[in-house]
């Protein structure tokens, strides 16, 4: 049953504003903190040059690309954490789970261990084999998914991404054996996910694929809860199942290798945060998928400010809190609810 | 009853031990107290002391190194058996060493070598003060004890000479980076307050930025770098760099543009394996540290 539109525009007017405003909370608030004790005053203050103003400097500089880069890369795995679960109509689905994450880190590690030094579009090595990996493992898993059937087999998808991301496992760590010591450091530390962009050119060379994947996830939310009722039925209330399958798969791949490429594979958020908004808002994709976008960026932005200051003054990559945080609050959630 | 029963239990099991022990203690110690002949079959899994064991005059006692081993020339033609993470046993028993140098950590490889009756030398990772340690320790083990303590003392005085030049002027904050990714200031790990690099930076008249974060190494962010202000920023890495690699790694420092160290030009990269070994090449890192960070007491 899908609601009426009335009904379904006064929900979102009751809940999407409280999102919207976590998330503007969570973005305003996290330049404000971190490693080091800065003043917001001093950092805004036109009269001292930027040179020598250094509050300035790691607030414009180190924090506020930091929190964006957090904002984006948490909003699109969410969001193509809701697209995947819904696609394959499997709840362990994460943005992850169709070799993505596993086609990254191999580029990104060929990138590393063999040196690779070239900048694409302004990307440097390492994150722009990590997208081309990416998509070089969806590709495969997209291809193996179509032959020999009349549309996109799920159950095939699904098992293909599976073996996509074992295989290029192995891949890893054949390759990881010619790394020498300090490049295992980086590759460990690239797979931990981290936010540390220190400039705002990852972030806007991104733009133009989170704004496209933006786009197509506002198309697909109708689809989407068609498709929650199975193929067949989606079919018959005149969804074109095939069309609407292979652009959700293609958005989300490109959400999620964008937001690889600008923070590595951070974990947790594409599956939690698609489970808690559902907890929240119910399961209409019309609502889940704005929430999830707006929730996502709140909760990664709040993860790496704690990343940030809870070993002051060395900071953490925050791929370690999401882990830390979301695991023991995500099975806290579904007891409390059972 | 149960309790008195524990305890005589732990008695028993802590009087075993002991029992054990002193069995075992007479037979581990033989071959040590009987001074052993010099080895005449070493195999050195570390670079560091590779170096020593050819600048101590025993070169020809070398039979094989680790596949790192790139210093001196000599050990181009040596056989390669693997590294710290992944020594090729087989191989090192099979060309029956009288000596093996080995990482502390290398606990597995040692046990095997024990039950092969295969004497170690275990090398352990410090600061400065460790390099010499280790070049007297080593030396004194494979029969060169006079050239290690000759080669110890002349790294001694260099360093001193270097200390003496740097004395009185003002110290320069500086950062050390170790690794990066390249065209990028991200995945950056520099030097903490411990270990030799940041002993050399303090002797080169530097005052290291991460002298308070007690660990040999930092992953330094975006806003530690910033906040640490540094007036010098040196990258170490072992790969060679061409000249244009070299301009455009230090030119990706421009991005923190305001930092002191850029500003002033002040950015260098060495990429040269000798930066970051402990061995006896560590006098003269010392000095191009020294000449790097003060240019002026030098060139007197």
């Amino acid at each position: 049953m899908t609601p009426t539109p009335s009904p379904l525009g006064r929900r979102m007017w009751r809940t999407l504003p409280w999102f919207a405003a976590l998330a503007l909370l969570a973005i305003a608030g996290g330049p404000l903190v971190g490693s080091t004790r800065i003043s917001l005053v001093r950092a805004l203050d036109p009269a001292i040059p930027f040179a020598d103003n250094v509050d300035a400097q790691i607030f414009f500089v180190a924090r506020l690309p930091r929190t964006l880069a957090g904002a984006l890369v948490g909003s699109m795995l969410a969001c193509a954490g809701v697209v995947f679960q819904g696609l394959l109509r499997n709840p362990l689905a994460t943005p992850f789970t169709l070799g993505v994450s596993a086609g990254a880190a191999l580029g990104a590690m060929l990138a590393i261990t063999f040196g690779w030094s070239f900048a694409w579009l302004g990307v440097p090595a390492a994150p722009a084999a990590s997208f081309i990996g990416s998509l070089l493992a969806v590709g495969v898993v997209y291809a193996l998914a179509r032959a020999r059937h009349r549309g996109i087999s799920t159950n095939v998808l699904l098992l293909a991404g599976v073996t996509m991301n074992a295989f290029f496992s192995a891949l890893i760590l054949f390759v990881q054996y010619f790394a020498d010591f300090g490049q295992t450091y980086r590759i460990l530390r690239w797979l931990m996910g981290d936010l540390d962009v220190s400039s705002y050119q990852p972030l806007l060379t991104a733009l133009p694929l989170v704004v496209l994947s933006a786009v197509v996830f506002a198309w697909l939310a109708r689809p989407l809860n068609l498709l929650s009722l199975g193929p067949e039925s989606a079919g018959t209330h005149g969804l074109d199942v095939t069309r609407a399958q292979r652009a959700a798969f293609i958005s989300a791949s490109l959400a999620t290798g964008a937001a690889v490429s600008v923070g590595g594979p951070v974990g947790f958020v594409g599956i939690i945060i698609p489970h808690l908004v559902r907890l929240m808002v119910g399961s209409d994709h019309r609502l889940v998928l704005p929430a999830s976008a707006l929730f996502g960026a709140a909760f990664l932005v709040g993860c790496d400010v704690v990343a940030r200051t809870v070993m002051a003054p060395v900071e953490l990559p925050v791929g370690v809190i999401t882990a830390l945080i979301g695991g023991p609050f995500f099975l806290w959630l579904l007891l409390r609810k059972a | 009853m149960r309790h008195l029963g524990q305890l005589l239990l732990k008695k028993t099991s802590l009087a075993a031990l002991l029992a054990l022990l002193m069995l075992a203690m007479p037979r581990a110690q033989t071959p040590q107290a009987q001074t052993p002949r010099a080895p005449a079959r070493i195999i050195c899994l570390v670079p560091a002391v590779t170096e020593t064991l050819f600048a101590v005059g025993a070169g020809p006692q070398v039979a094989a190194v680790s596949s790192f081993d790139n210093y001196p020339p000599e050990v181009e033609k040596l056989q390669r058996v693997g590294a710290l993470l992944d020594p090729d046993v087989e191989r090192i028993l099979s060309l029956r060493p009288d000596l093996v140098v080995v990482y502390g950590s290398q606990t597995d490889l040692r046990a095997q070598l024990d039950r092969a009756h295969i004497q170690t030398f275990i090398y352990s990772h410090g600061g400065l003060a460790e390099v010499t340690a280790t070049i007297r320790a080593i030396g004194d083990r494979v029969g060169h004890g006079p050239e290690a303590t000759r080669l110890a003392g002349d790294i001694h005085r260099r360093i001193a000479a270097v200390r003496k030049r740097v004395a009185g002027l003002p110290r320069v904050r500086t950062l050390v980076v170790f690794e990066r990714e390249p065209r990028s200031l991200r995945g950056i790990y520099a030097s903490g307050g411990i270990g030799f690099v940041h002993d050399m930076i303090e002797a080169a008249g530097g005052v290291n930025v991460f002298a308070d974060v007690k660990r040999e190494a930092v992953q330094a962010t975006t806003e530690l770098i910033l906040a640490r202000q540094p007036e010098a920023i040196i990258e170490l890495r072992s790969a060679a760099a061409t000249d244009d690699e070299r301009r455009l790694e230090i030119a990706t420092w421009d991005r923190l543009g305001a930092l002191p160290a850029v500003r002033s030009h002040r950015v260098h990269l060495f990429a040269d394996q000798k930066m970051s070994i402990a061995g006896p090449r560590v006098a003269e890192v010392v000095e191009i540290l020294g000449r790097t960070l003060h240019p002026g007491a030098f060139a007197r």
